[in-house]
């Protein structure tokens, strides 16, 4: 090669500049593919805010909404379970709900702006499930001094009624509180809380 | 035969078809010793051509839409003429396709098939298998059923584990913020399209290296030492007919226990096709008890084992990672074995035990991971994570320690 006069190290750097102007227009290509992966607009645009009704939720009940897809959990809580709740601190992860999982009027022990009502996604906080929920304080498989929450049969997560993760399951974090304000007594609008609280 | 021979030589100088049907059959030596565990190669090649055939055949009626999905795959089942037998042979085949591969994967172990100079052959191998987890994946939210539904909102969330990008990169998987249409619809491409070119490719790699380097045997005796003086191995023989012809008769029996699944015990108890996929998938509640197929329960067993933070470290985290540690350390292999033998019929009794072992707590493992979770359960899967990762990171120590037995020149049958 070099017997024929060839200039090898300019040959070389018109390889590498070449190669390299070509990489960066193959990268440049990709975003458009990678970049349809993204929620479309029409995905963005369909997570509007919704209405429950909880007139006819009873003590202890519980109905699901859909919000985003998501299930969204409003419970009634008897007064024994609201004051049972400070009881189960020493066996929660996040007791004082620190981690930001809740708007911050939500931030207390019943994780709620009523006492009494929960308004909570109802999507476990490790991998996804939506928790069973078991309000009864009845001795379970799972901890043989339940004293009522949400049990998520996919991994064995354990929350409180007030959708507080115990220590020593697998689900990091509490249950995310969606952002919500009343209407009127009874009736909440999930999704939104502007001009509220 | 005259006008053929002409056709044949016809082509030989455009293509050279006598030269690859040579070079990988007529005149590909094999050692002469192969025995049952040698049936799962081609077993798993002929699983793959069942599958692409009848999935081919499943897409000319299915439609991969949120509205739609689980409604035509019933309609496959019931409307579309032999469209159950079809959609049976799919779903039959794709745990046959796992019970092959698993059976293919311990031969290699048996026989230290990944020892020098097959590290890239098992490494090609390994990349099969994890395109085949993805291929089975994402096929299984196609019936969009509740356990397709709620298993891939799992598998998705693991990703959300990862610290810093995991939320906006399942929500990246996803294409919107729950698994909806748009996911299906991907999930649709990547299952039919996407993995399976990935597949085909990787397998043309397989035996392509496997060709290049020749086959092991169950003495883990390189048959290329010795050859006669036409560069023939003495111990070897033509894969082609010898070994096409055993093929076949492992095909039938393969195949009669593939049709007795099919037609008596399509869903296979709830292993193959469970029970709660015969639900249409429902965003709003979680099936009571969520396990995936059995071909995953190892993994994930080993998932939900980990419940312990470690420093900053979540369970979660800490799970997801023990999970994919148990698939990635399978890479390793060829390194962590550092025994002068490869087959387990020289190898010393360190190496039986941990074997046997490992074979015992994947099998455990496989089978807490069919059930719900209980504090005892998980204990014993704990126990069997340990078991598992201390074969493979515990390797480099035993194989070398162990006493192994005197290798013979020849294969001895």
């Amino acid at each position: 090669m070099s017997g024929d006069g060839v200039d090898t190290s300019k040959r070389r750097f018109l390889i590498a500049a070449t190669t390299v102007v070509g990489g960066v227009g193959a990268v440049y290509t990709a975003v458009p593919f990678l970049a349809s992966w993204m929620p479309s607009e029409r995905a963005k645009a369909a997570g509007a805010p919704v209405e429950a009704d909880i007139s006819k939720l009873e003590d202890g009940q519980m109905i699901r909404v859909q919000w985003r897809g998501k299930p969204v959990w409003v419970v009634k809580r008897t007064e024994e379970m609201v004051k049972a709740l400070p009881g189960l601190n020493a066996k929660l992860r996040d007791p004082e709900s620190v981690d930001l999982q809740q708007p911050e009027y939500a931030q207390n022990v019943t994780r709620s702006i009523k006492p009494e009502i929960l308004v909570a996604v109802g999507i476990c906080t490790h991998l996804g499930c939506s928790p069973s929920f078991v309000p009864e304080a009845l001795p379970q498989p799972y901890d043989a001094e339940w004293k009522g929450g949400f049990f998520c049969p996919c991994h064995g997560s354990k929350f409180d009624l007030s959708g507080r993760v115990y220590q020593g399951v697998p689900a990091p974090l509490n249950l995310e509180v969606p952002p919500h304000k009343y209407i009127s007594e009874s009736l909440i609008l999930i999704g939104d809380d502007r001009g509220a609280a | 035969m005259g006008m053929l021979v002409n056709l044949r030589d016809w082509i030989d100088a455009r293509f050279p078809l006598t030269k690859m049907w040579e070079e990988h059959l007529s005149k590909y030596y094999a050692p002469k010793n192969f025995n049952f565990w040698y049936f799962f190669g081609s077993l798993a090649l002929l699983v793959l051509v069942i599958q692409i055939v009848t999935g081919i055949f499943l897409t000319m009626n299915y439609k991969p839409s949120a509205d739609e999905a689980f409604a035509s795959v019933e309609y496959i089942m019931r409307d579309v003429e032999w469209g159950w037998l079809i959609r049976y042979m799919h779903s039959t085949g794709a745990s046959a396709f796992f019970l092959v591969v698993y059976l293919h994967m311990f031969r290699a172990m048996l026989y230290g098939s990944y020892k020098q100079p097959r590290e890239l052959l098992w490494l090609f191998g390994m990349m099969i298998y994890l395109a085949l987890m993805a291929e089975a994946f994402f096929g299984y939210l196609l019936p969009w059923g509740q356990m397709s539904y709620w298993g891939a909102q799992v598998i998705i969330s693991l990703f959300g584990a990862i610290p810093v990008i995991g939320d906006d990169l399942s929500l990246w998987i996803r294409g919107d913020f729950v698994i909806s249409d748009v996911t299906l619809n991907r999930f649709f491409a990547l299952h039919v399209i996407a993995v399976p070119l990935v597949l085909l490719v990787l397998v043309v790699m397989h035996i392509l290296a496997l060709h290049e380097v020749g086959s092991n045997n169950p003495d883990g005796v390189e048959i290329k030492k010795n050859k006669d003086e036409n560069g023939i191995p003495k111990d070897g023989i033509p894969f082609h007919p010898y070994y096409t012809v055993k093929d076949i008769v492992g095909v039938v029996v393969f195949l009669m226990f593939f049709s007795f699944v099919m037609f008596f015990v399509p869903e296979g108890g709830g292993y193959f096709l469970e029970a709660p996929n015969f639900e249409p998938a429902d965003p709003l509640k979680t099936p009571e008890h969520i396990a995936p197929v059995w071909y995953f329960t190892p993994y994930y067993a080993m998932l939900r084992a980990v419940t312990i933070d470690i420093g900053p470290l979540s369970a979660k985290f800490l799970g997801v990672i023990v999970m994919g540690a148990a698939v990635v350390i399978l890479f390793f292999l060829p390194w962590l074995d550092r025994s002068p033998v490869k087959s387990i019929r020289y190898r010393g009794p360190i190496y039986k035990v941990m074997l046997a072992a490992f074979v015992v707590s994947f099998f455990v493992l496989g089978y807490l991971g069919t059930q719900a979770p209980t504090a005892g359960r998980t204990m014993l899967a704990q126990a069997g994570t340990i078991m598992y990762f201390a074969f493979f990171l515990l390797m480099p120590i035993y194989t070398r320690i162990d006493k192994t037995k005197p290798v013979p020149d020849r294969v001895r049958g």
